[in-house]
């Protein structure tokens, strides 16, 4: 990546790879609570200026890397993440640590259970450091919708990070954490890691389970990983990866050694680039990037086709209707009486319901809630909101059609770079580009992982996006490992 | 054909969201919901006569979960929940009267 001008304060620090730290707890050349403590230091220095963290969990942390570094004293073998610092988006719930979801209207709630997520990365000897900063109930995409403020891009802290996980993002981006977890409706993982340089991933929906995520639009919504580099990204999907009991819509498809896939070289696979994604309002030097990307991939052996998807116009509009008709539902819970900021004085329980959901949620949120219900209500349901799961299933089907000719699709992440906090880009065509980029794999449930793919010449972060069919994830870490590797 | 999203509808809107909107507020939300109809119109484009709804993504993959054994398992802890409550008895949640005498 070409260096940042000396005028931007770059807090940009590339975390130790996973295997390296675990060989050195095991060896006993580290403790994982040196870790941890050394993690926290650098959180208390650099956090004020990045605003990731909203909580530290530093009891439960402490815990966590004094059993495994009483297994390493002991010789016995360590778990797959074992002393590994992770950060947790505020939208999955820790036992006993707060989980706001960036929003006033859960402000000190502090839940009774972990999510399932959680649960499998502390059984594999992760050590959870704390609860980081989203966009409010993930919707946003510049983490400027968080009740507790905006995160600042490490690249640049005068920029936006992304959102709605640019917190989890921006942890990994800055050292905060080893890795992080996220979540991604409709591009919440992948274009934050695109605009902070580091690796995302969205599993196929169903991969991971949903229990423990405060729901936002409970059939799009995905939890997946960030990470410093491809192979750690794979790592951590293994283990948080699988069936659940308690999420009827998590699938039983077998869990897959994924950093193991990762290794395997890219040669022999077809790419496919879709000729909609690299239309006006993609920024010249972004396309310049990942064409180089492209190139890598071609000097890797792929054979790299030109495919269409000429439905894609139309996932904007299905998007809106399904994610905010999900929302207005997911979010109806939220009204005062049993968790969360209850508004004082109401005299009516109709009063106190409006009240608290008037004065707990911020303006977007809203928006989307009255957009949702408008879609949901009567006279209305048919029109709307099901006739966009079906142009849903037309999408869906498109992309089915596309991997039975090619194993991935490349596309750039994001049209544009990160842009300057407070100044949404003012080009409506990048804004509908960036939208159509992400949705689309949203809506159809497909896989996909960020990499980071060079920079513009400001030395902003460029990701290319290589998705892969339901539950392939393998084929999407293999090309972004050869990306990975060309070092754009 | 489109009927235009009238100020009576935000107000309908509001009311099932339990939401309370200013009058400021209402001309925001009357733009955004007319929005609405043209993403409507855009997916009128398209012929879906023969097109299921796809609400699951999972049906696609014919991934059926099987389900499990009604039997009674513990649950959350009653005491450590009601601690979140904003106010309680221990037992059950306090609220103001529903109705106006």
């Amino acid at each position: 990546m070409s260096s940042v001008t000396s005028t931007v304060e770059s807090f940009v620090e590339k975390p130790k790879r996973l295997g390296e730290l675990r060989a050195e707890i095991a060896a006993g050349r580290t403790r994982a609570a040196d870790l941890a403590a050394g993690y926290y230091e650098r959180i208390e220095k650099i956090n004020p200026r990045l605003n990731v963290y909203l909580s530290l969990t530093r009891e439960r942390a402490l815990e966590q890397a004094e059993r495994v570094d009483a297994l390493a004293a002991k010789g016995d073998p360590l778990p797959p993440l074992a002393g590994i610092p992770v950060g947790i988006k505020d939208v999955l719930v820790m036992k006993g640590a707060p989980a706001t979801a960036g929003s006033k209207i859960l402000k000190g709630y502090q839940p009774p259970y972990d999510a399932t997520s959680v649960t499998k990365l502390e059984a594999a000897g992760a050590v959870l450091l704390g609860k980081i900063n989203c966009d409010e109930f993930a919707m946003g995409s510049s983490n400027e919708n968080s009740a507790y403020g905006p995160v600042h891009n490490p690249v640049d802290p005068e920029r936006v990070p992304g959102g709605s996980s640019g917190g989890s993002a921006a942890a990994v981006a800055a050292n905060m954490a080893v890795a992080t977890l996220g979540t991604d409706t409709g591009g919440s993982i992948r274009q934050p890691a695109s605009f902070c340089g580091v690796v995302g991933v969205l599993p196929t929906y169903g991969r991971v389970s949903r229990y423990g995520l405060i729901a936002f639009a409970s059939s799009l919504d995905r939890v997946g990983p960030f990470a410093g580099n491809v192979r750690d990204a794979a790592t951590l999907l293994s283990v948080i990866a699988g069936p659940d009991a308690r999420d009827a819509t998590s699938s039983p498809a077998p869990v897959e050694d994924y950093a193991q896939e990762s290794d395997k070289p890219a040669e022999g696979l077809r790419i496919g680039v879709p000729e909609e994604y690299f239309a006006e309002g993609l920024d010249a030097e972004v396309r310049a990037a990942i064409e180089k990307g492209i190139d890598a991939l071609k000097a890797a052996g792929c054979t790299i086709k030109r495919v269409s998807l000429p439905h894609t116009k139309y996932a904007i509009p299905t998007y809106y209707l399904v994610a905010t008709a999900e929302a207005s539902a997911n979010l109806a819970r939220f009204d005062g009486v049993r968790y969360g900021y209850r508004s004082p004085e109401s005299s009516t329980l109709a009063d106190m319901y409006s009240h608290s959901r008037d004065e707990g949620f911020g303006a977007e949120v809203k928006r989307r809630i009255l957009l949702g219900t408008y879609a949901l209500s009567a006279g209305y349901y048919d029109a709307y909101y099901l006739k966009a799961q079906k142009v849903r299933r037309l999408l869906a089907e498109e992309f089915l059609r596309a991997f039975n000719e090619v194993d991935a699709i490349v596309t750039p992440t994001s049209p544009i770079p990160a842009f300057k906090i407070g100044e949404k880009s003012g080009d409506p065509l990048a804004m509908y580009l960036a939208d159509i980029y992400t949705v689309t794999a949203s809506l159809a449930g497909i896989c996909g992982v960020t990499v980071p793919c060079g920079a513009t010449t400001a030395g902003l972060p460029v990701g290319m996006q290589v998705l892969g069919a339901h539950f392939k994830e393998s084929n999407a870490f293999r090309v972004a490992r050869a990306v990975e590797a060309a070092k754009i | 054909m489109t009927a235009k999203v009238t100020v009576n509808d935000v107000q309908r809107v509001a009311e099932l969201a339990h939401l309370e909107l200013t009058p400021d507020e209402s001309v925001h939300m009357l733009k955004d919901l007319n929005a609405i109809l043209d993403y409507v119109a855009e997916l009128n484009e398209l012929n879906t006569d023969a097109v299921a709804p796809l609400a699951q993504v999972s049906e696609l993959e014919n991934f059926i979960s099987t389900p499990r054994p009604d039997a009674l398992v513990p649950s959350l802890d009653r005491a450590t929940v009601m601690l979140q409550a904003p106010e309680s008895n221990g037992t059950f949640y306090k609220v103001p009267k529903v109705i106006e005498r």
